[in-house]
């Protein structure tokens, strides 16, 4: 059920202000894609762009093609609820609905796309799910428990658990672990590592190492300056990003000369 | 820990916080000093009535019999009117908030504050010279159909001078509070918990109900309290609106309806005299202890979904 991803000439706006400018890419299916650069040159943008969430935010709009599995996103008769179904979304604050218990935030997902589940599904969907997000032993004598009574790292794994319980072809993550400590952080990476043999991962992240660890492609973006428009700058199989950049500009970035 | 207190005591305090500290301890005290003042003066004028019988108290045996009508048609009329009110406002309140362009929703949210600021006495002239003929046809309707229903057991009133039309106009008079403090609450919701449900693939609907109904919910309750305390207390609209006699009675559309506390003042206290005026002035300290245990139960309705959250 994973897809691939390919973007082409995609321009994106808030209003008028053209923030990302002719990305062009493509995400392999079941791999984990990492985006990387300086703060500011639109890589949430982007990847929020990929399940249209993008055009959540009053006057945002999209230039370009997207195409998932041959399917064109923007697509005027696609409706962006049904895309949302299908592409699972983490975010880099951990955000549990406040008022629901452990149990039905991993099912608020499903519990919108089938009103009537029944209790052995729901059982299922909730065991299966914290499992495969490493929380289950943790959280498995509590589930009735608000989602909000966890720590930082168990309530962003509970959101990648709700995020995977309906089973997505695509998984966003936009810097799932900077909010998190090392071991909750190492935790995600290895949850990371066992989620991309089912979904199609694209992860942001400002940690250098983790992309080099976790991912098998990597996306470098940058600003020509203040109120410029973000570019992809370069794109290629992490190994050779990391050891052997084609642009002068990647390799200043990851060794920390940044200019 | 002593220690700390010591060197904040002995801290030199900015003459600013000394005296805004003094201002609002001073606000905060001359409520409380006015609020004590008010349930003295109602106990102390009310209290002869306690013991009155007969002509004072319109007739009846004793204080009871003559506050129970008035009690009943107070509650009854408001708590229809929050029937009508709330669902109304929450959903212009959503509109306004999550449904229409910033520019009209800025417009309507405006019209509906001014409805805010229109008389009560023109809602009540409105009420006996507009609503109350318009809706004649309804109540004959509602008779002639629905009649086996108590509540609509008629006889239909011929002026539409009735319990229901004093209602419907009340709703309207608390449809701004409702609606701009729920509107207020729902532009609140963090946006980090919307986009979590948008990000599942929530309709907008259900973007409300997964995100902003749980957030803004006690805030809802206290709209909803706010608007019930106003529609207890309103006089003027119901004084005129409604043609009453004072029955206890779940007929909403007849011409014999209870009367509210409010507007049983209103009408009767230019011309009362002796013991008549103490009558009314315990009917008012009724109307305040029950607006009172209103309020309280809408901060304890609120306090235990606070607590439920955290
Ligand atoms: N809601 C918004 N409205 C207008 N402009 C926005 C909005 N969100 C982001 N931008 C602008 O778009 C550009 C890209 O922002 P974006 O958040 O995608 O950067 P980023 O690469 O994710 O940065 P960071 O690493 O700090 O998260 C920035 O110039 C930002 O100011
Ligand atoms: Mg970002």
């Amino acid at each position: 059920m994973a897809k691939s991803i390919d973007i082409s000439d995609l321009d994106i706006y808030y209003g008028d202000f053209l923030a990302v400018e002719g990305v062009s890419m493509s995400v392999r299916a079941r791999s984990v894609t990492a985006f990387i650069g300086p703060s500011g040159c639109g890589k949430s943008t982007l990847l929020r762009s990929l399940n249209r969430m993008h055009e959540v935010t009053p006057g945002a709009r999209v230039d370009g093609k997207v195409v998932i599995d041959g399917q064109e996103l923007y697509d005027p008769m696609i409706d962006p609820v049904e895309v949302r179904r299908q592409i699972g979304m983490v975010f880099q604050r951990p955000n549990p609905f406040p008022t629901m218990s452990i149990y039905e935030n991993v099912l608020a997902g499903s519990r919108l796309n089938s009103r009537k589940l029944k209790k052995s599904e729901a059982d299922d969907i909730v065991e299966r799910s914290l499992k495969h997000a490493n929380l289950w032993s943790e959280v498995k004598d509590r589930l009735g428990k608000p989602g909000m009574g966890l720590s930082g790292g168990q309530q962003q794994r509970l959101c990648i658990a709700r995020a995977i319980a309906v089973e997505p072809q695509v998984l966003l993550m936009d810097e799932p672990c900077s909010a998190l400590d090392p071991i909750s952080t190492s935790a995600i990476e290895d949850l990371i590592h066992e989620l991309k043999t089912d979904y199609t991962i694209v992860i942001v992240t400002h940690n250098m190492q983790q992309a080099a660890r976790v991912s098998e492609d990597t996306a470098f973006f940058n600003l020509a300056g203040a109120g410029k428009p973000g570019r992809l700058i370069e794109f290629n199989p992490t190994k050779k990003i990391f050891s052997n950049p084609d642009e002068p500009a990647t390799e200043a970035y990851i060794s920390g000369r940044f200019g | 820990m002593s220690t700390t207190i010591a060197t904040r005591d002995k801290a030199p305090r900015r003459r600013g916080d000394v005296i805004f500290a003094g201002i609002a301890r001073g606000a905060g005290i001359a409520i409380l000093v006015a609020l004590a003042g008010v349930a003295l003066f109602l106990t102390l004028e009310g209290f002869p009535a306690l013991g009155a019988s007969g002509a004072a108290l319109d007739g009846a045996a004793n204080f009871l019999d003559y506050v129970w009508p008035l009690v009943f048609g107070t509650l009854l009329a408001a708590i229809l009117a929050l029937l009508i009110a709330t669902p109304l406002a929450i959903g212009v309140a959503l509109v306004i908030a999550f449904y229409t362009p910033r520019r009209i929703s800025g417009v309507v949210g405006y019209m509906i504050d001014l409805l805010a600021a229109v008389p009560s006495v023109v809602y009540g002239l409105w009420g006996i010279a507009f609503l109350g003929p318009q809706l004649k046809p309804l109540y004959q309707w509602l008779e002639e159909y629905l009649g086996f229903l108590p509540f609509f057991a008629g006889p239909a009133s011929s002026t539409g001078r009735t319990i229901l039309t004093a209602s419907i106009v009340l709703a309207i008079m608390v449809l701004p509070i409702i609606t701009a403090i729920s509107r207020e609450i729902f532009t609140q919701t963090p946006q980090l918990h919307m986009e979590a449900a948008m990000a599942l693939g929530a309709t907008r609907w259900e973007m409300i109900k997964l995100s902003v109904f749980p957030y803004a919910r006690s805030g809802m309750v206290s709209a909803t309290m706010l608007g019930l305390g106003r529609a207890l207390g309103e006089t003027m609209a119901v004084a005129m609106v409604l043609s009453a006699s004072g029955v206890v009675t779940f007929n909403l559309i007849s011409s014999t309806n209870p009367s509210t506390i409010a507007a049983n003042i209103a009408l009767n206290f230019p011309e009362a005299t002796g013991l008549k005026v103490n009558a009314l002035i315990a009917s008012g300290l009724v109307l305040f202890v029950i607006t009172f245990a209103v309020n309280f139960a809408a901060r304890a309705i609120v306090a235990r979904t606070e607590r439920e959250r955290s």
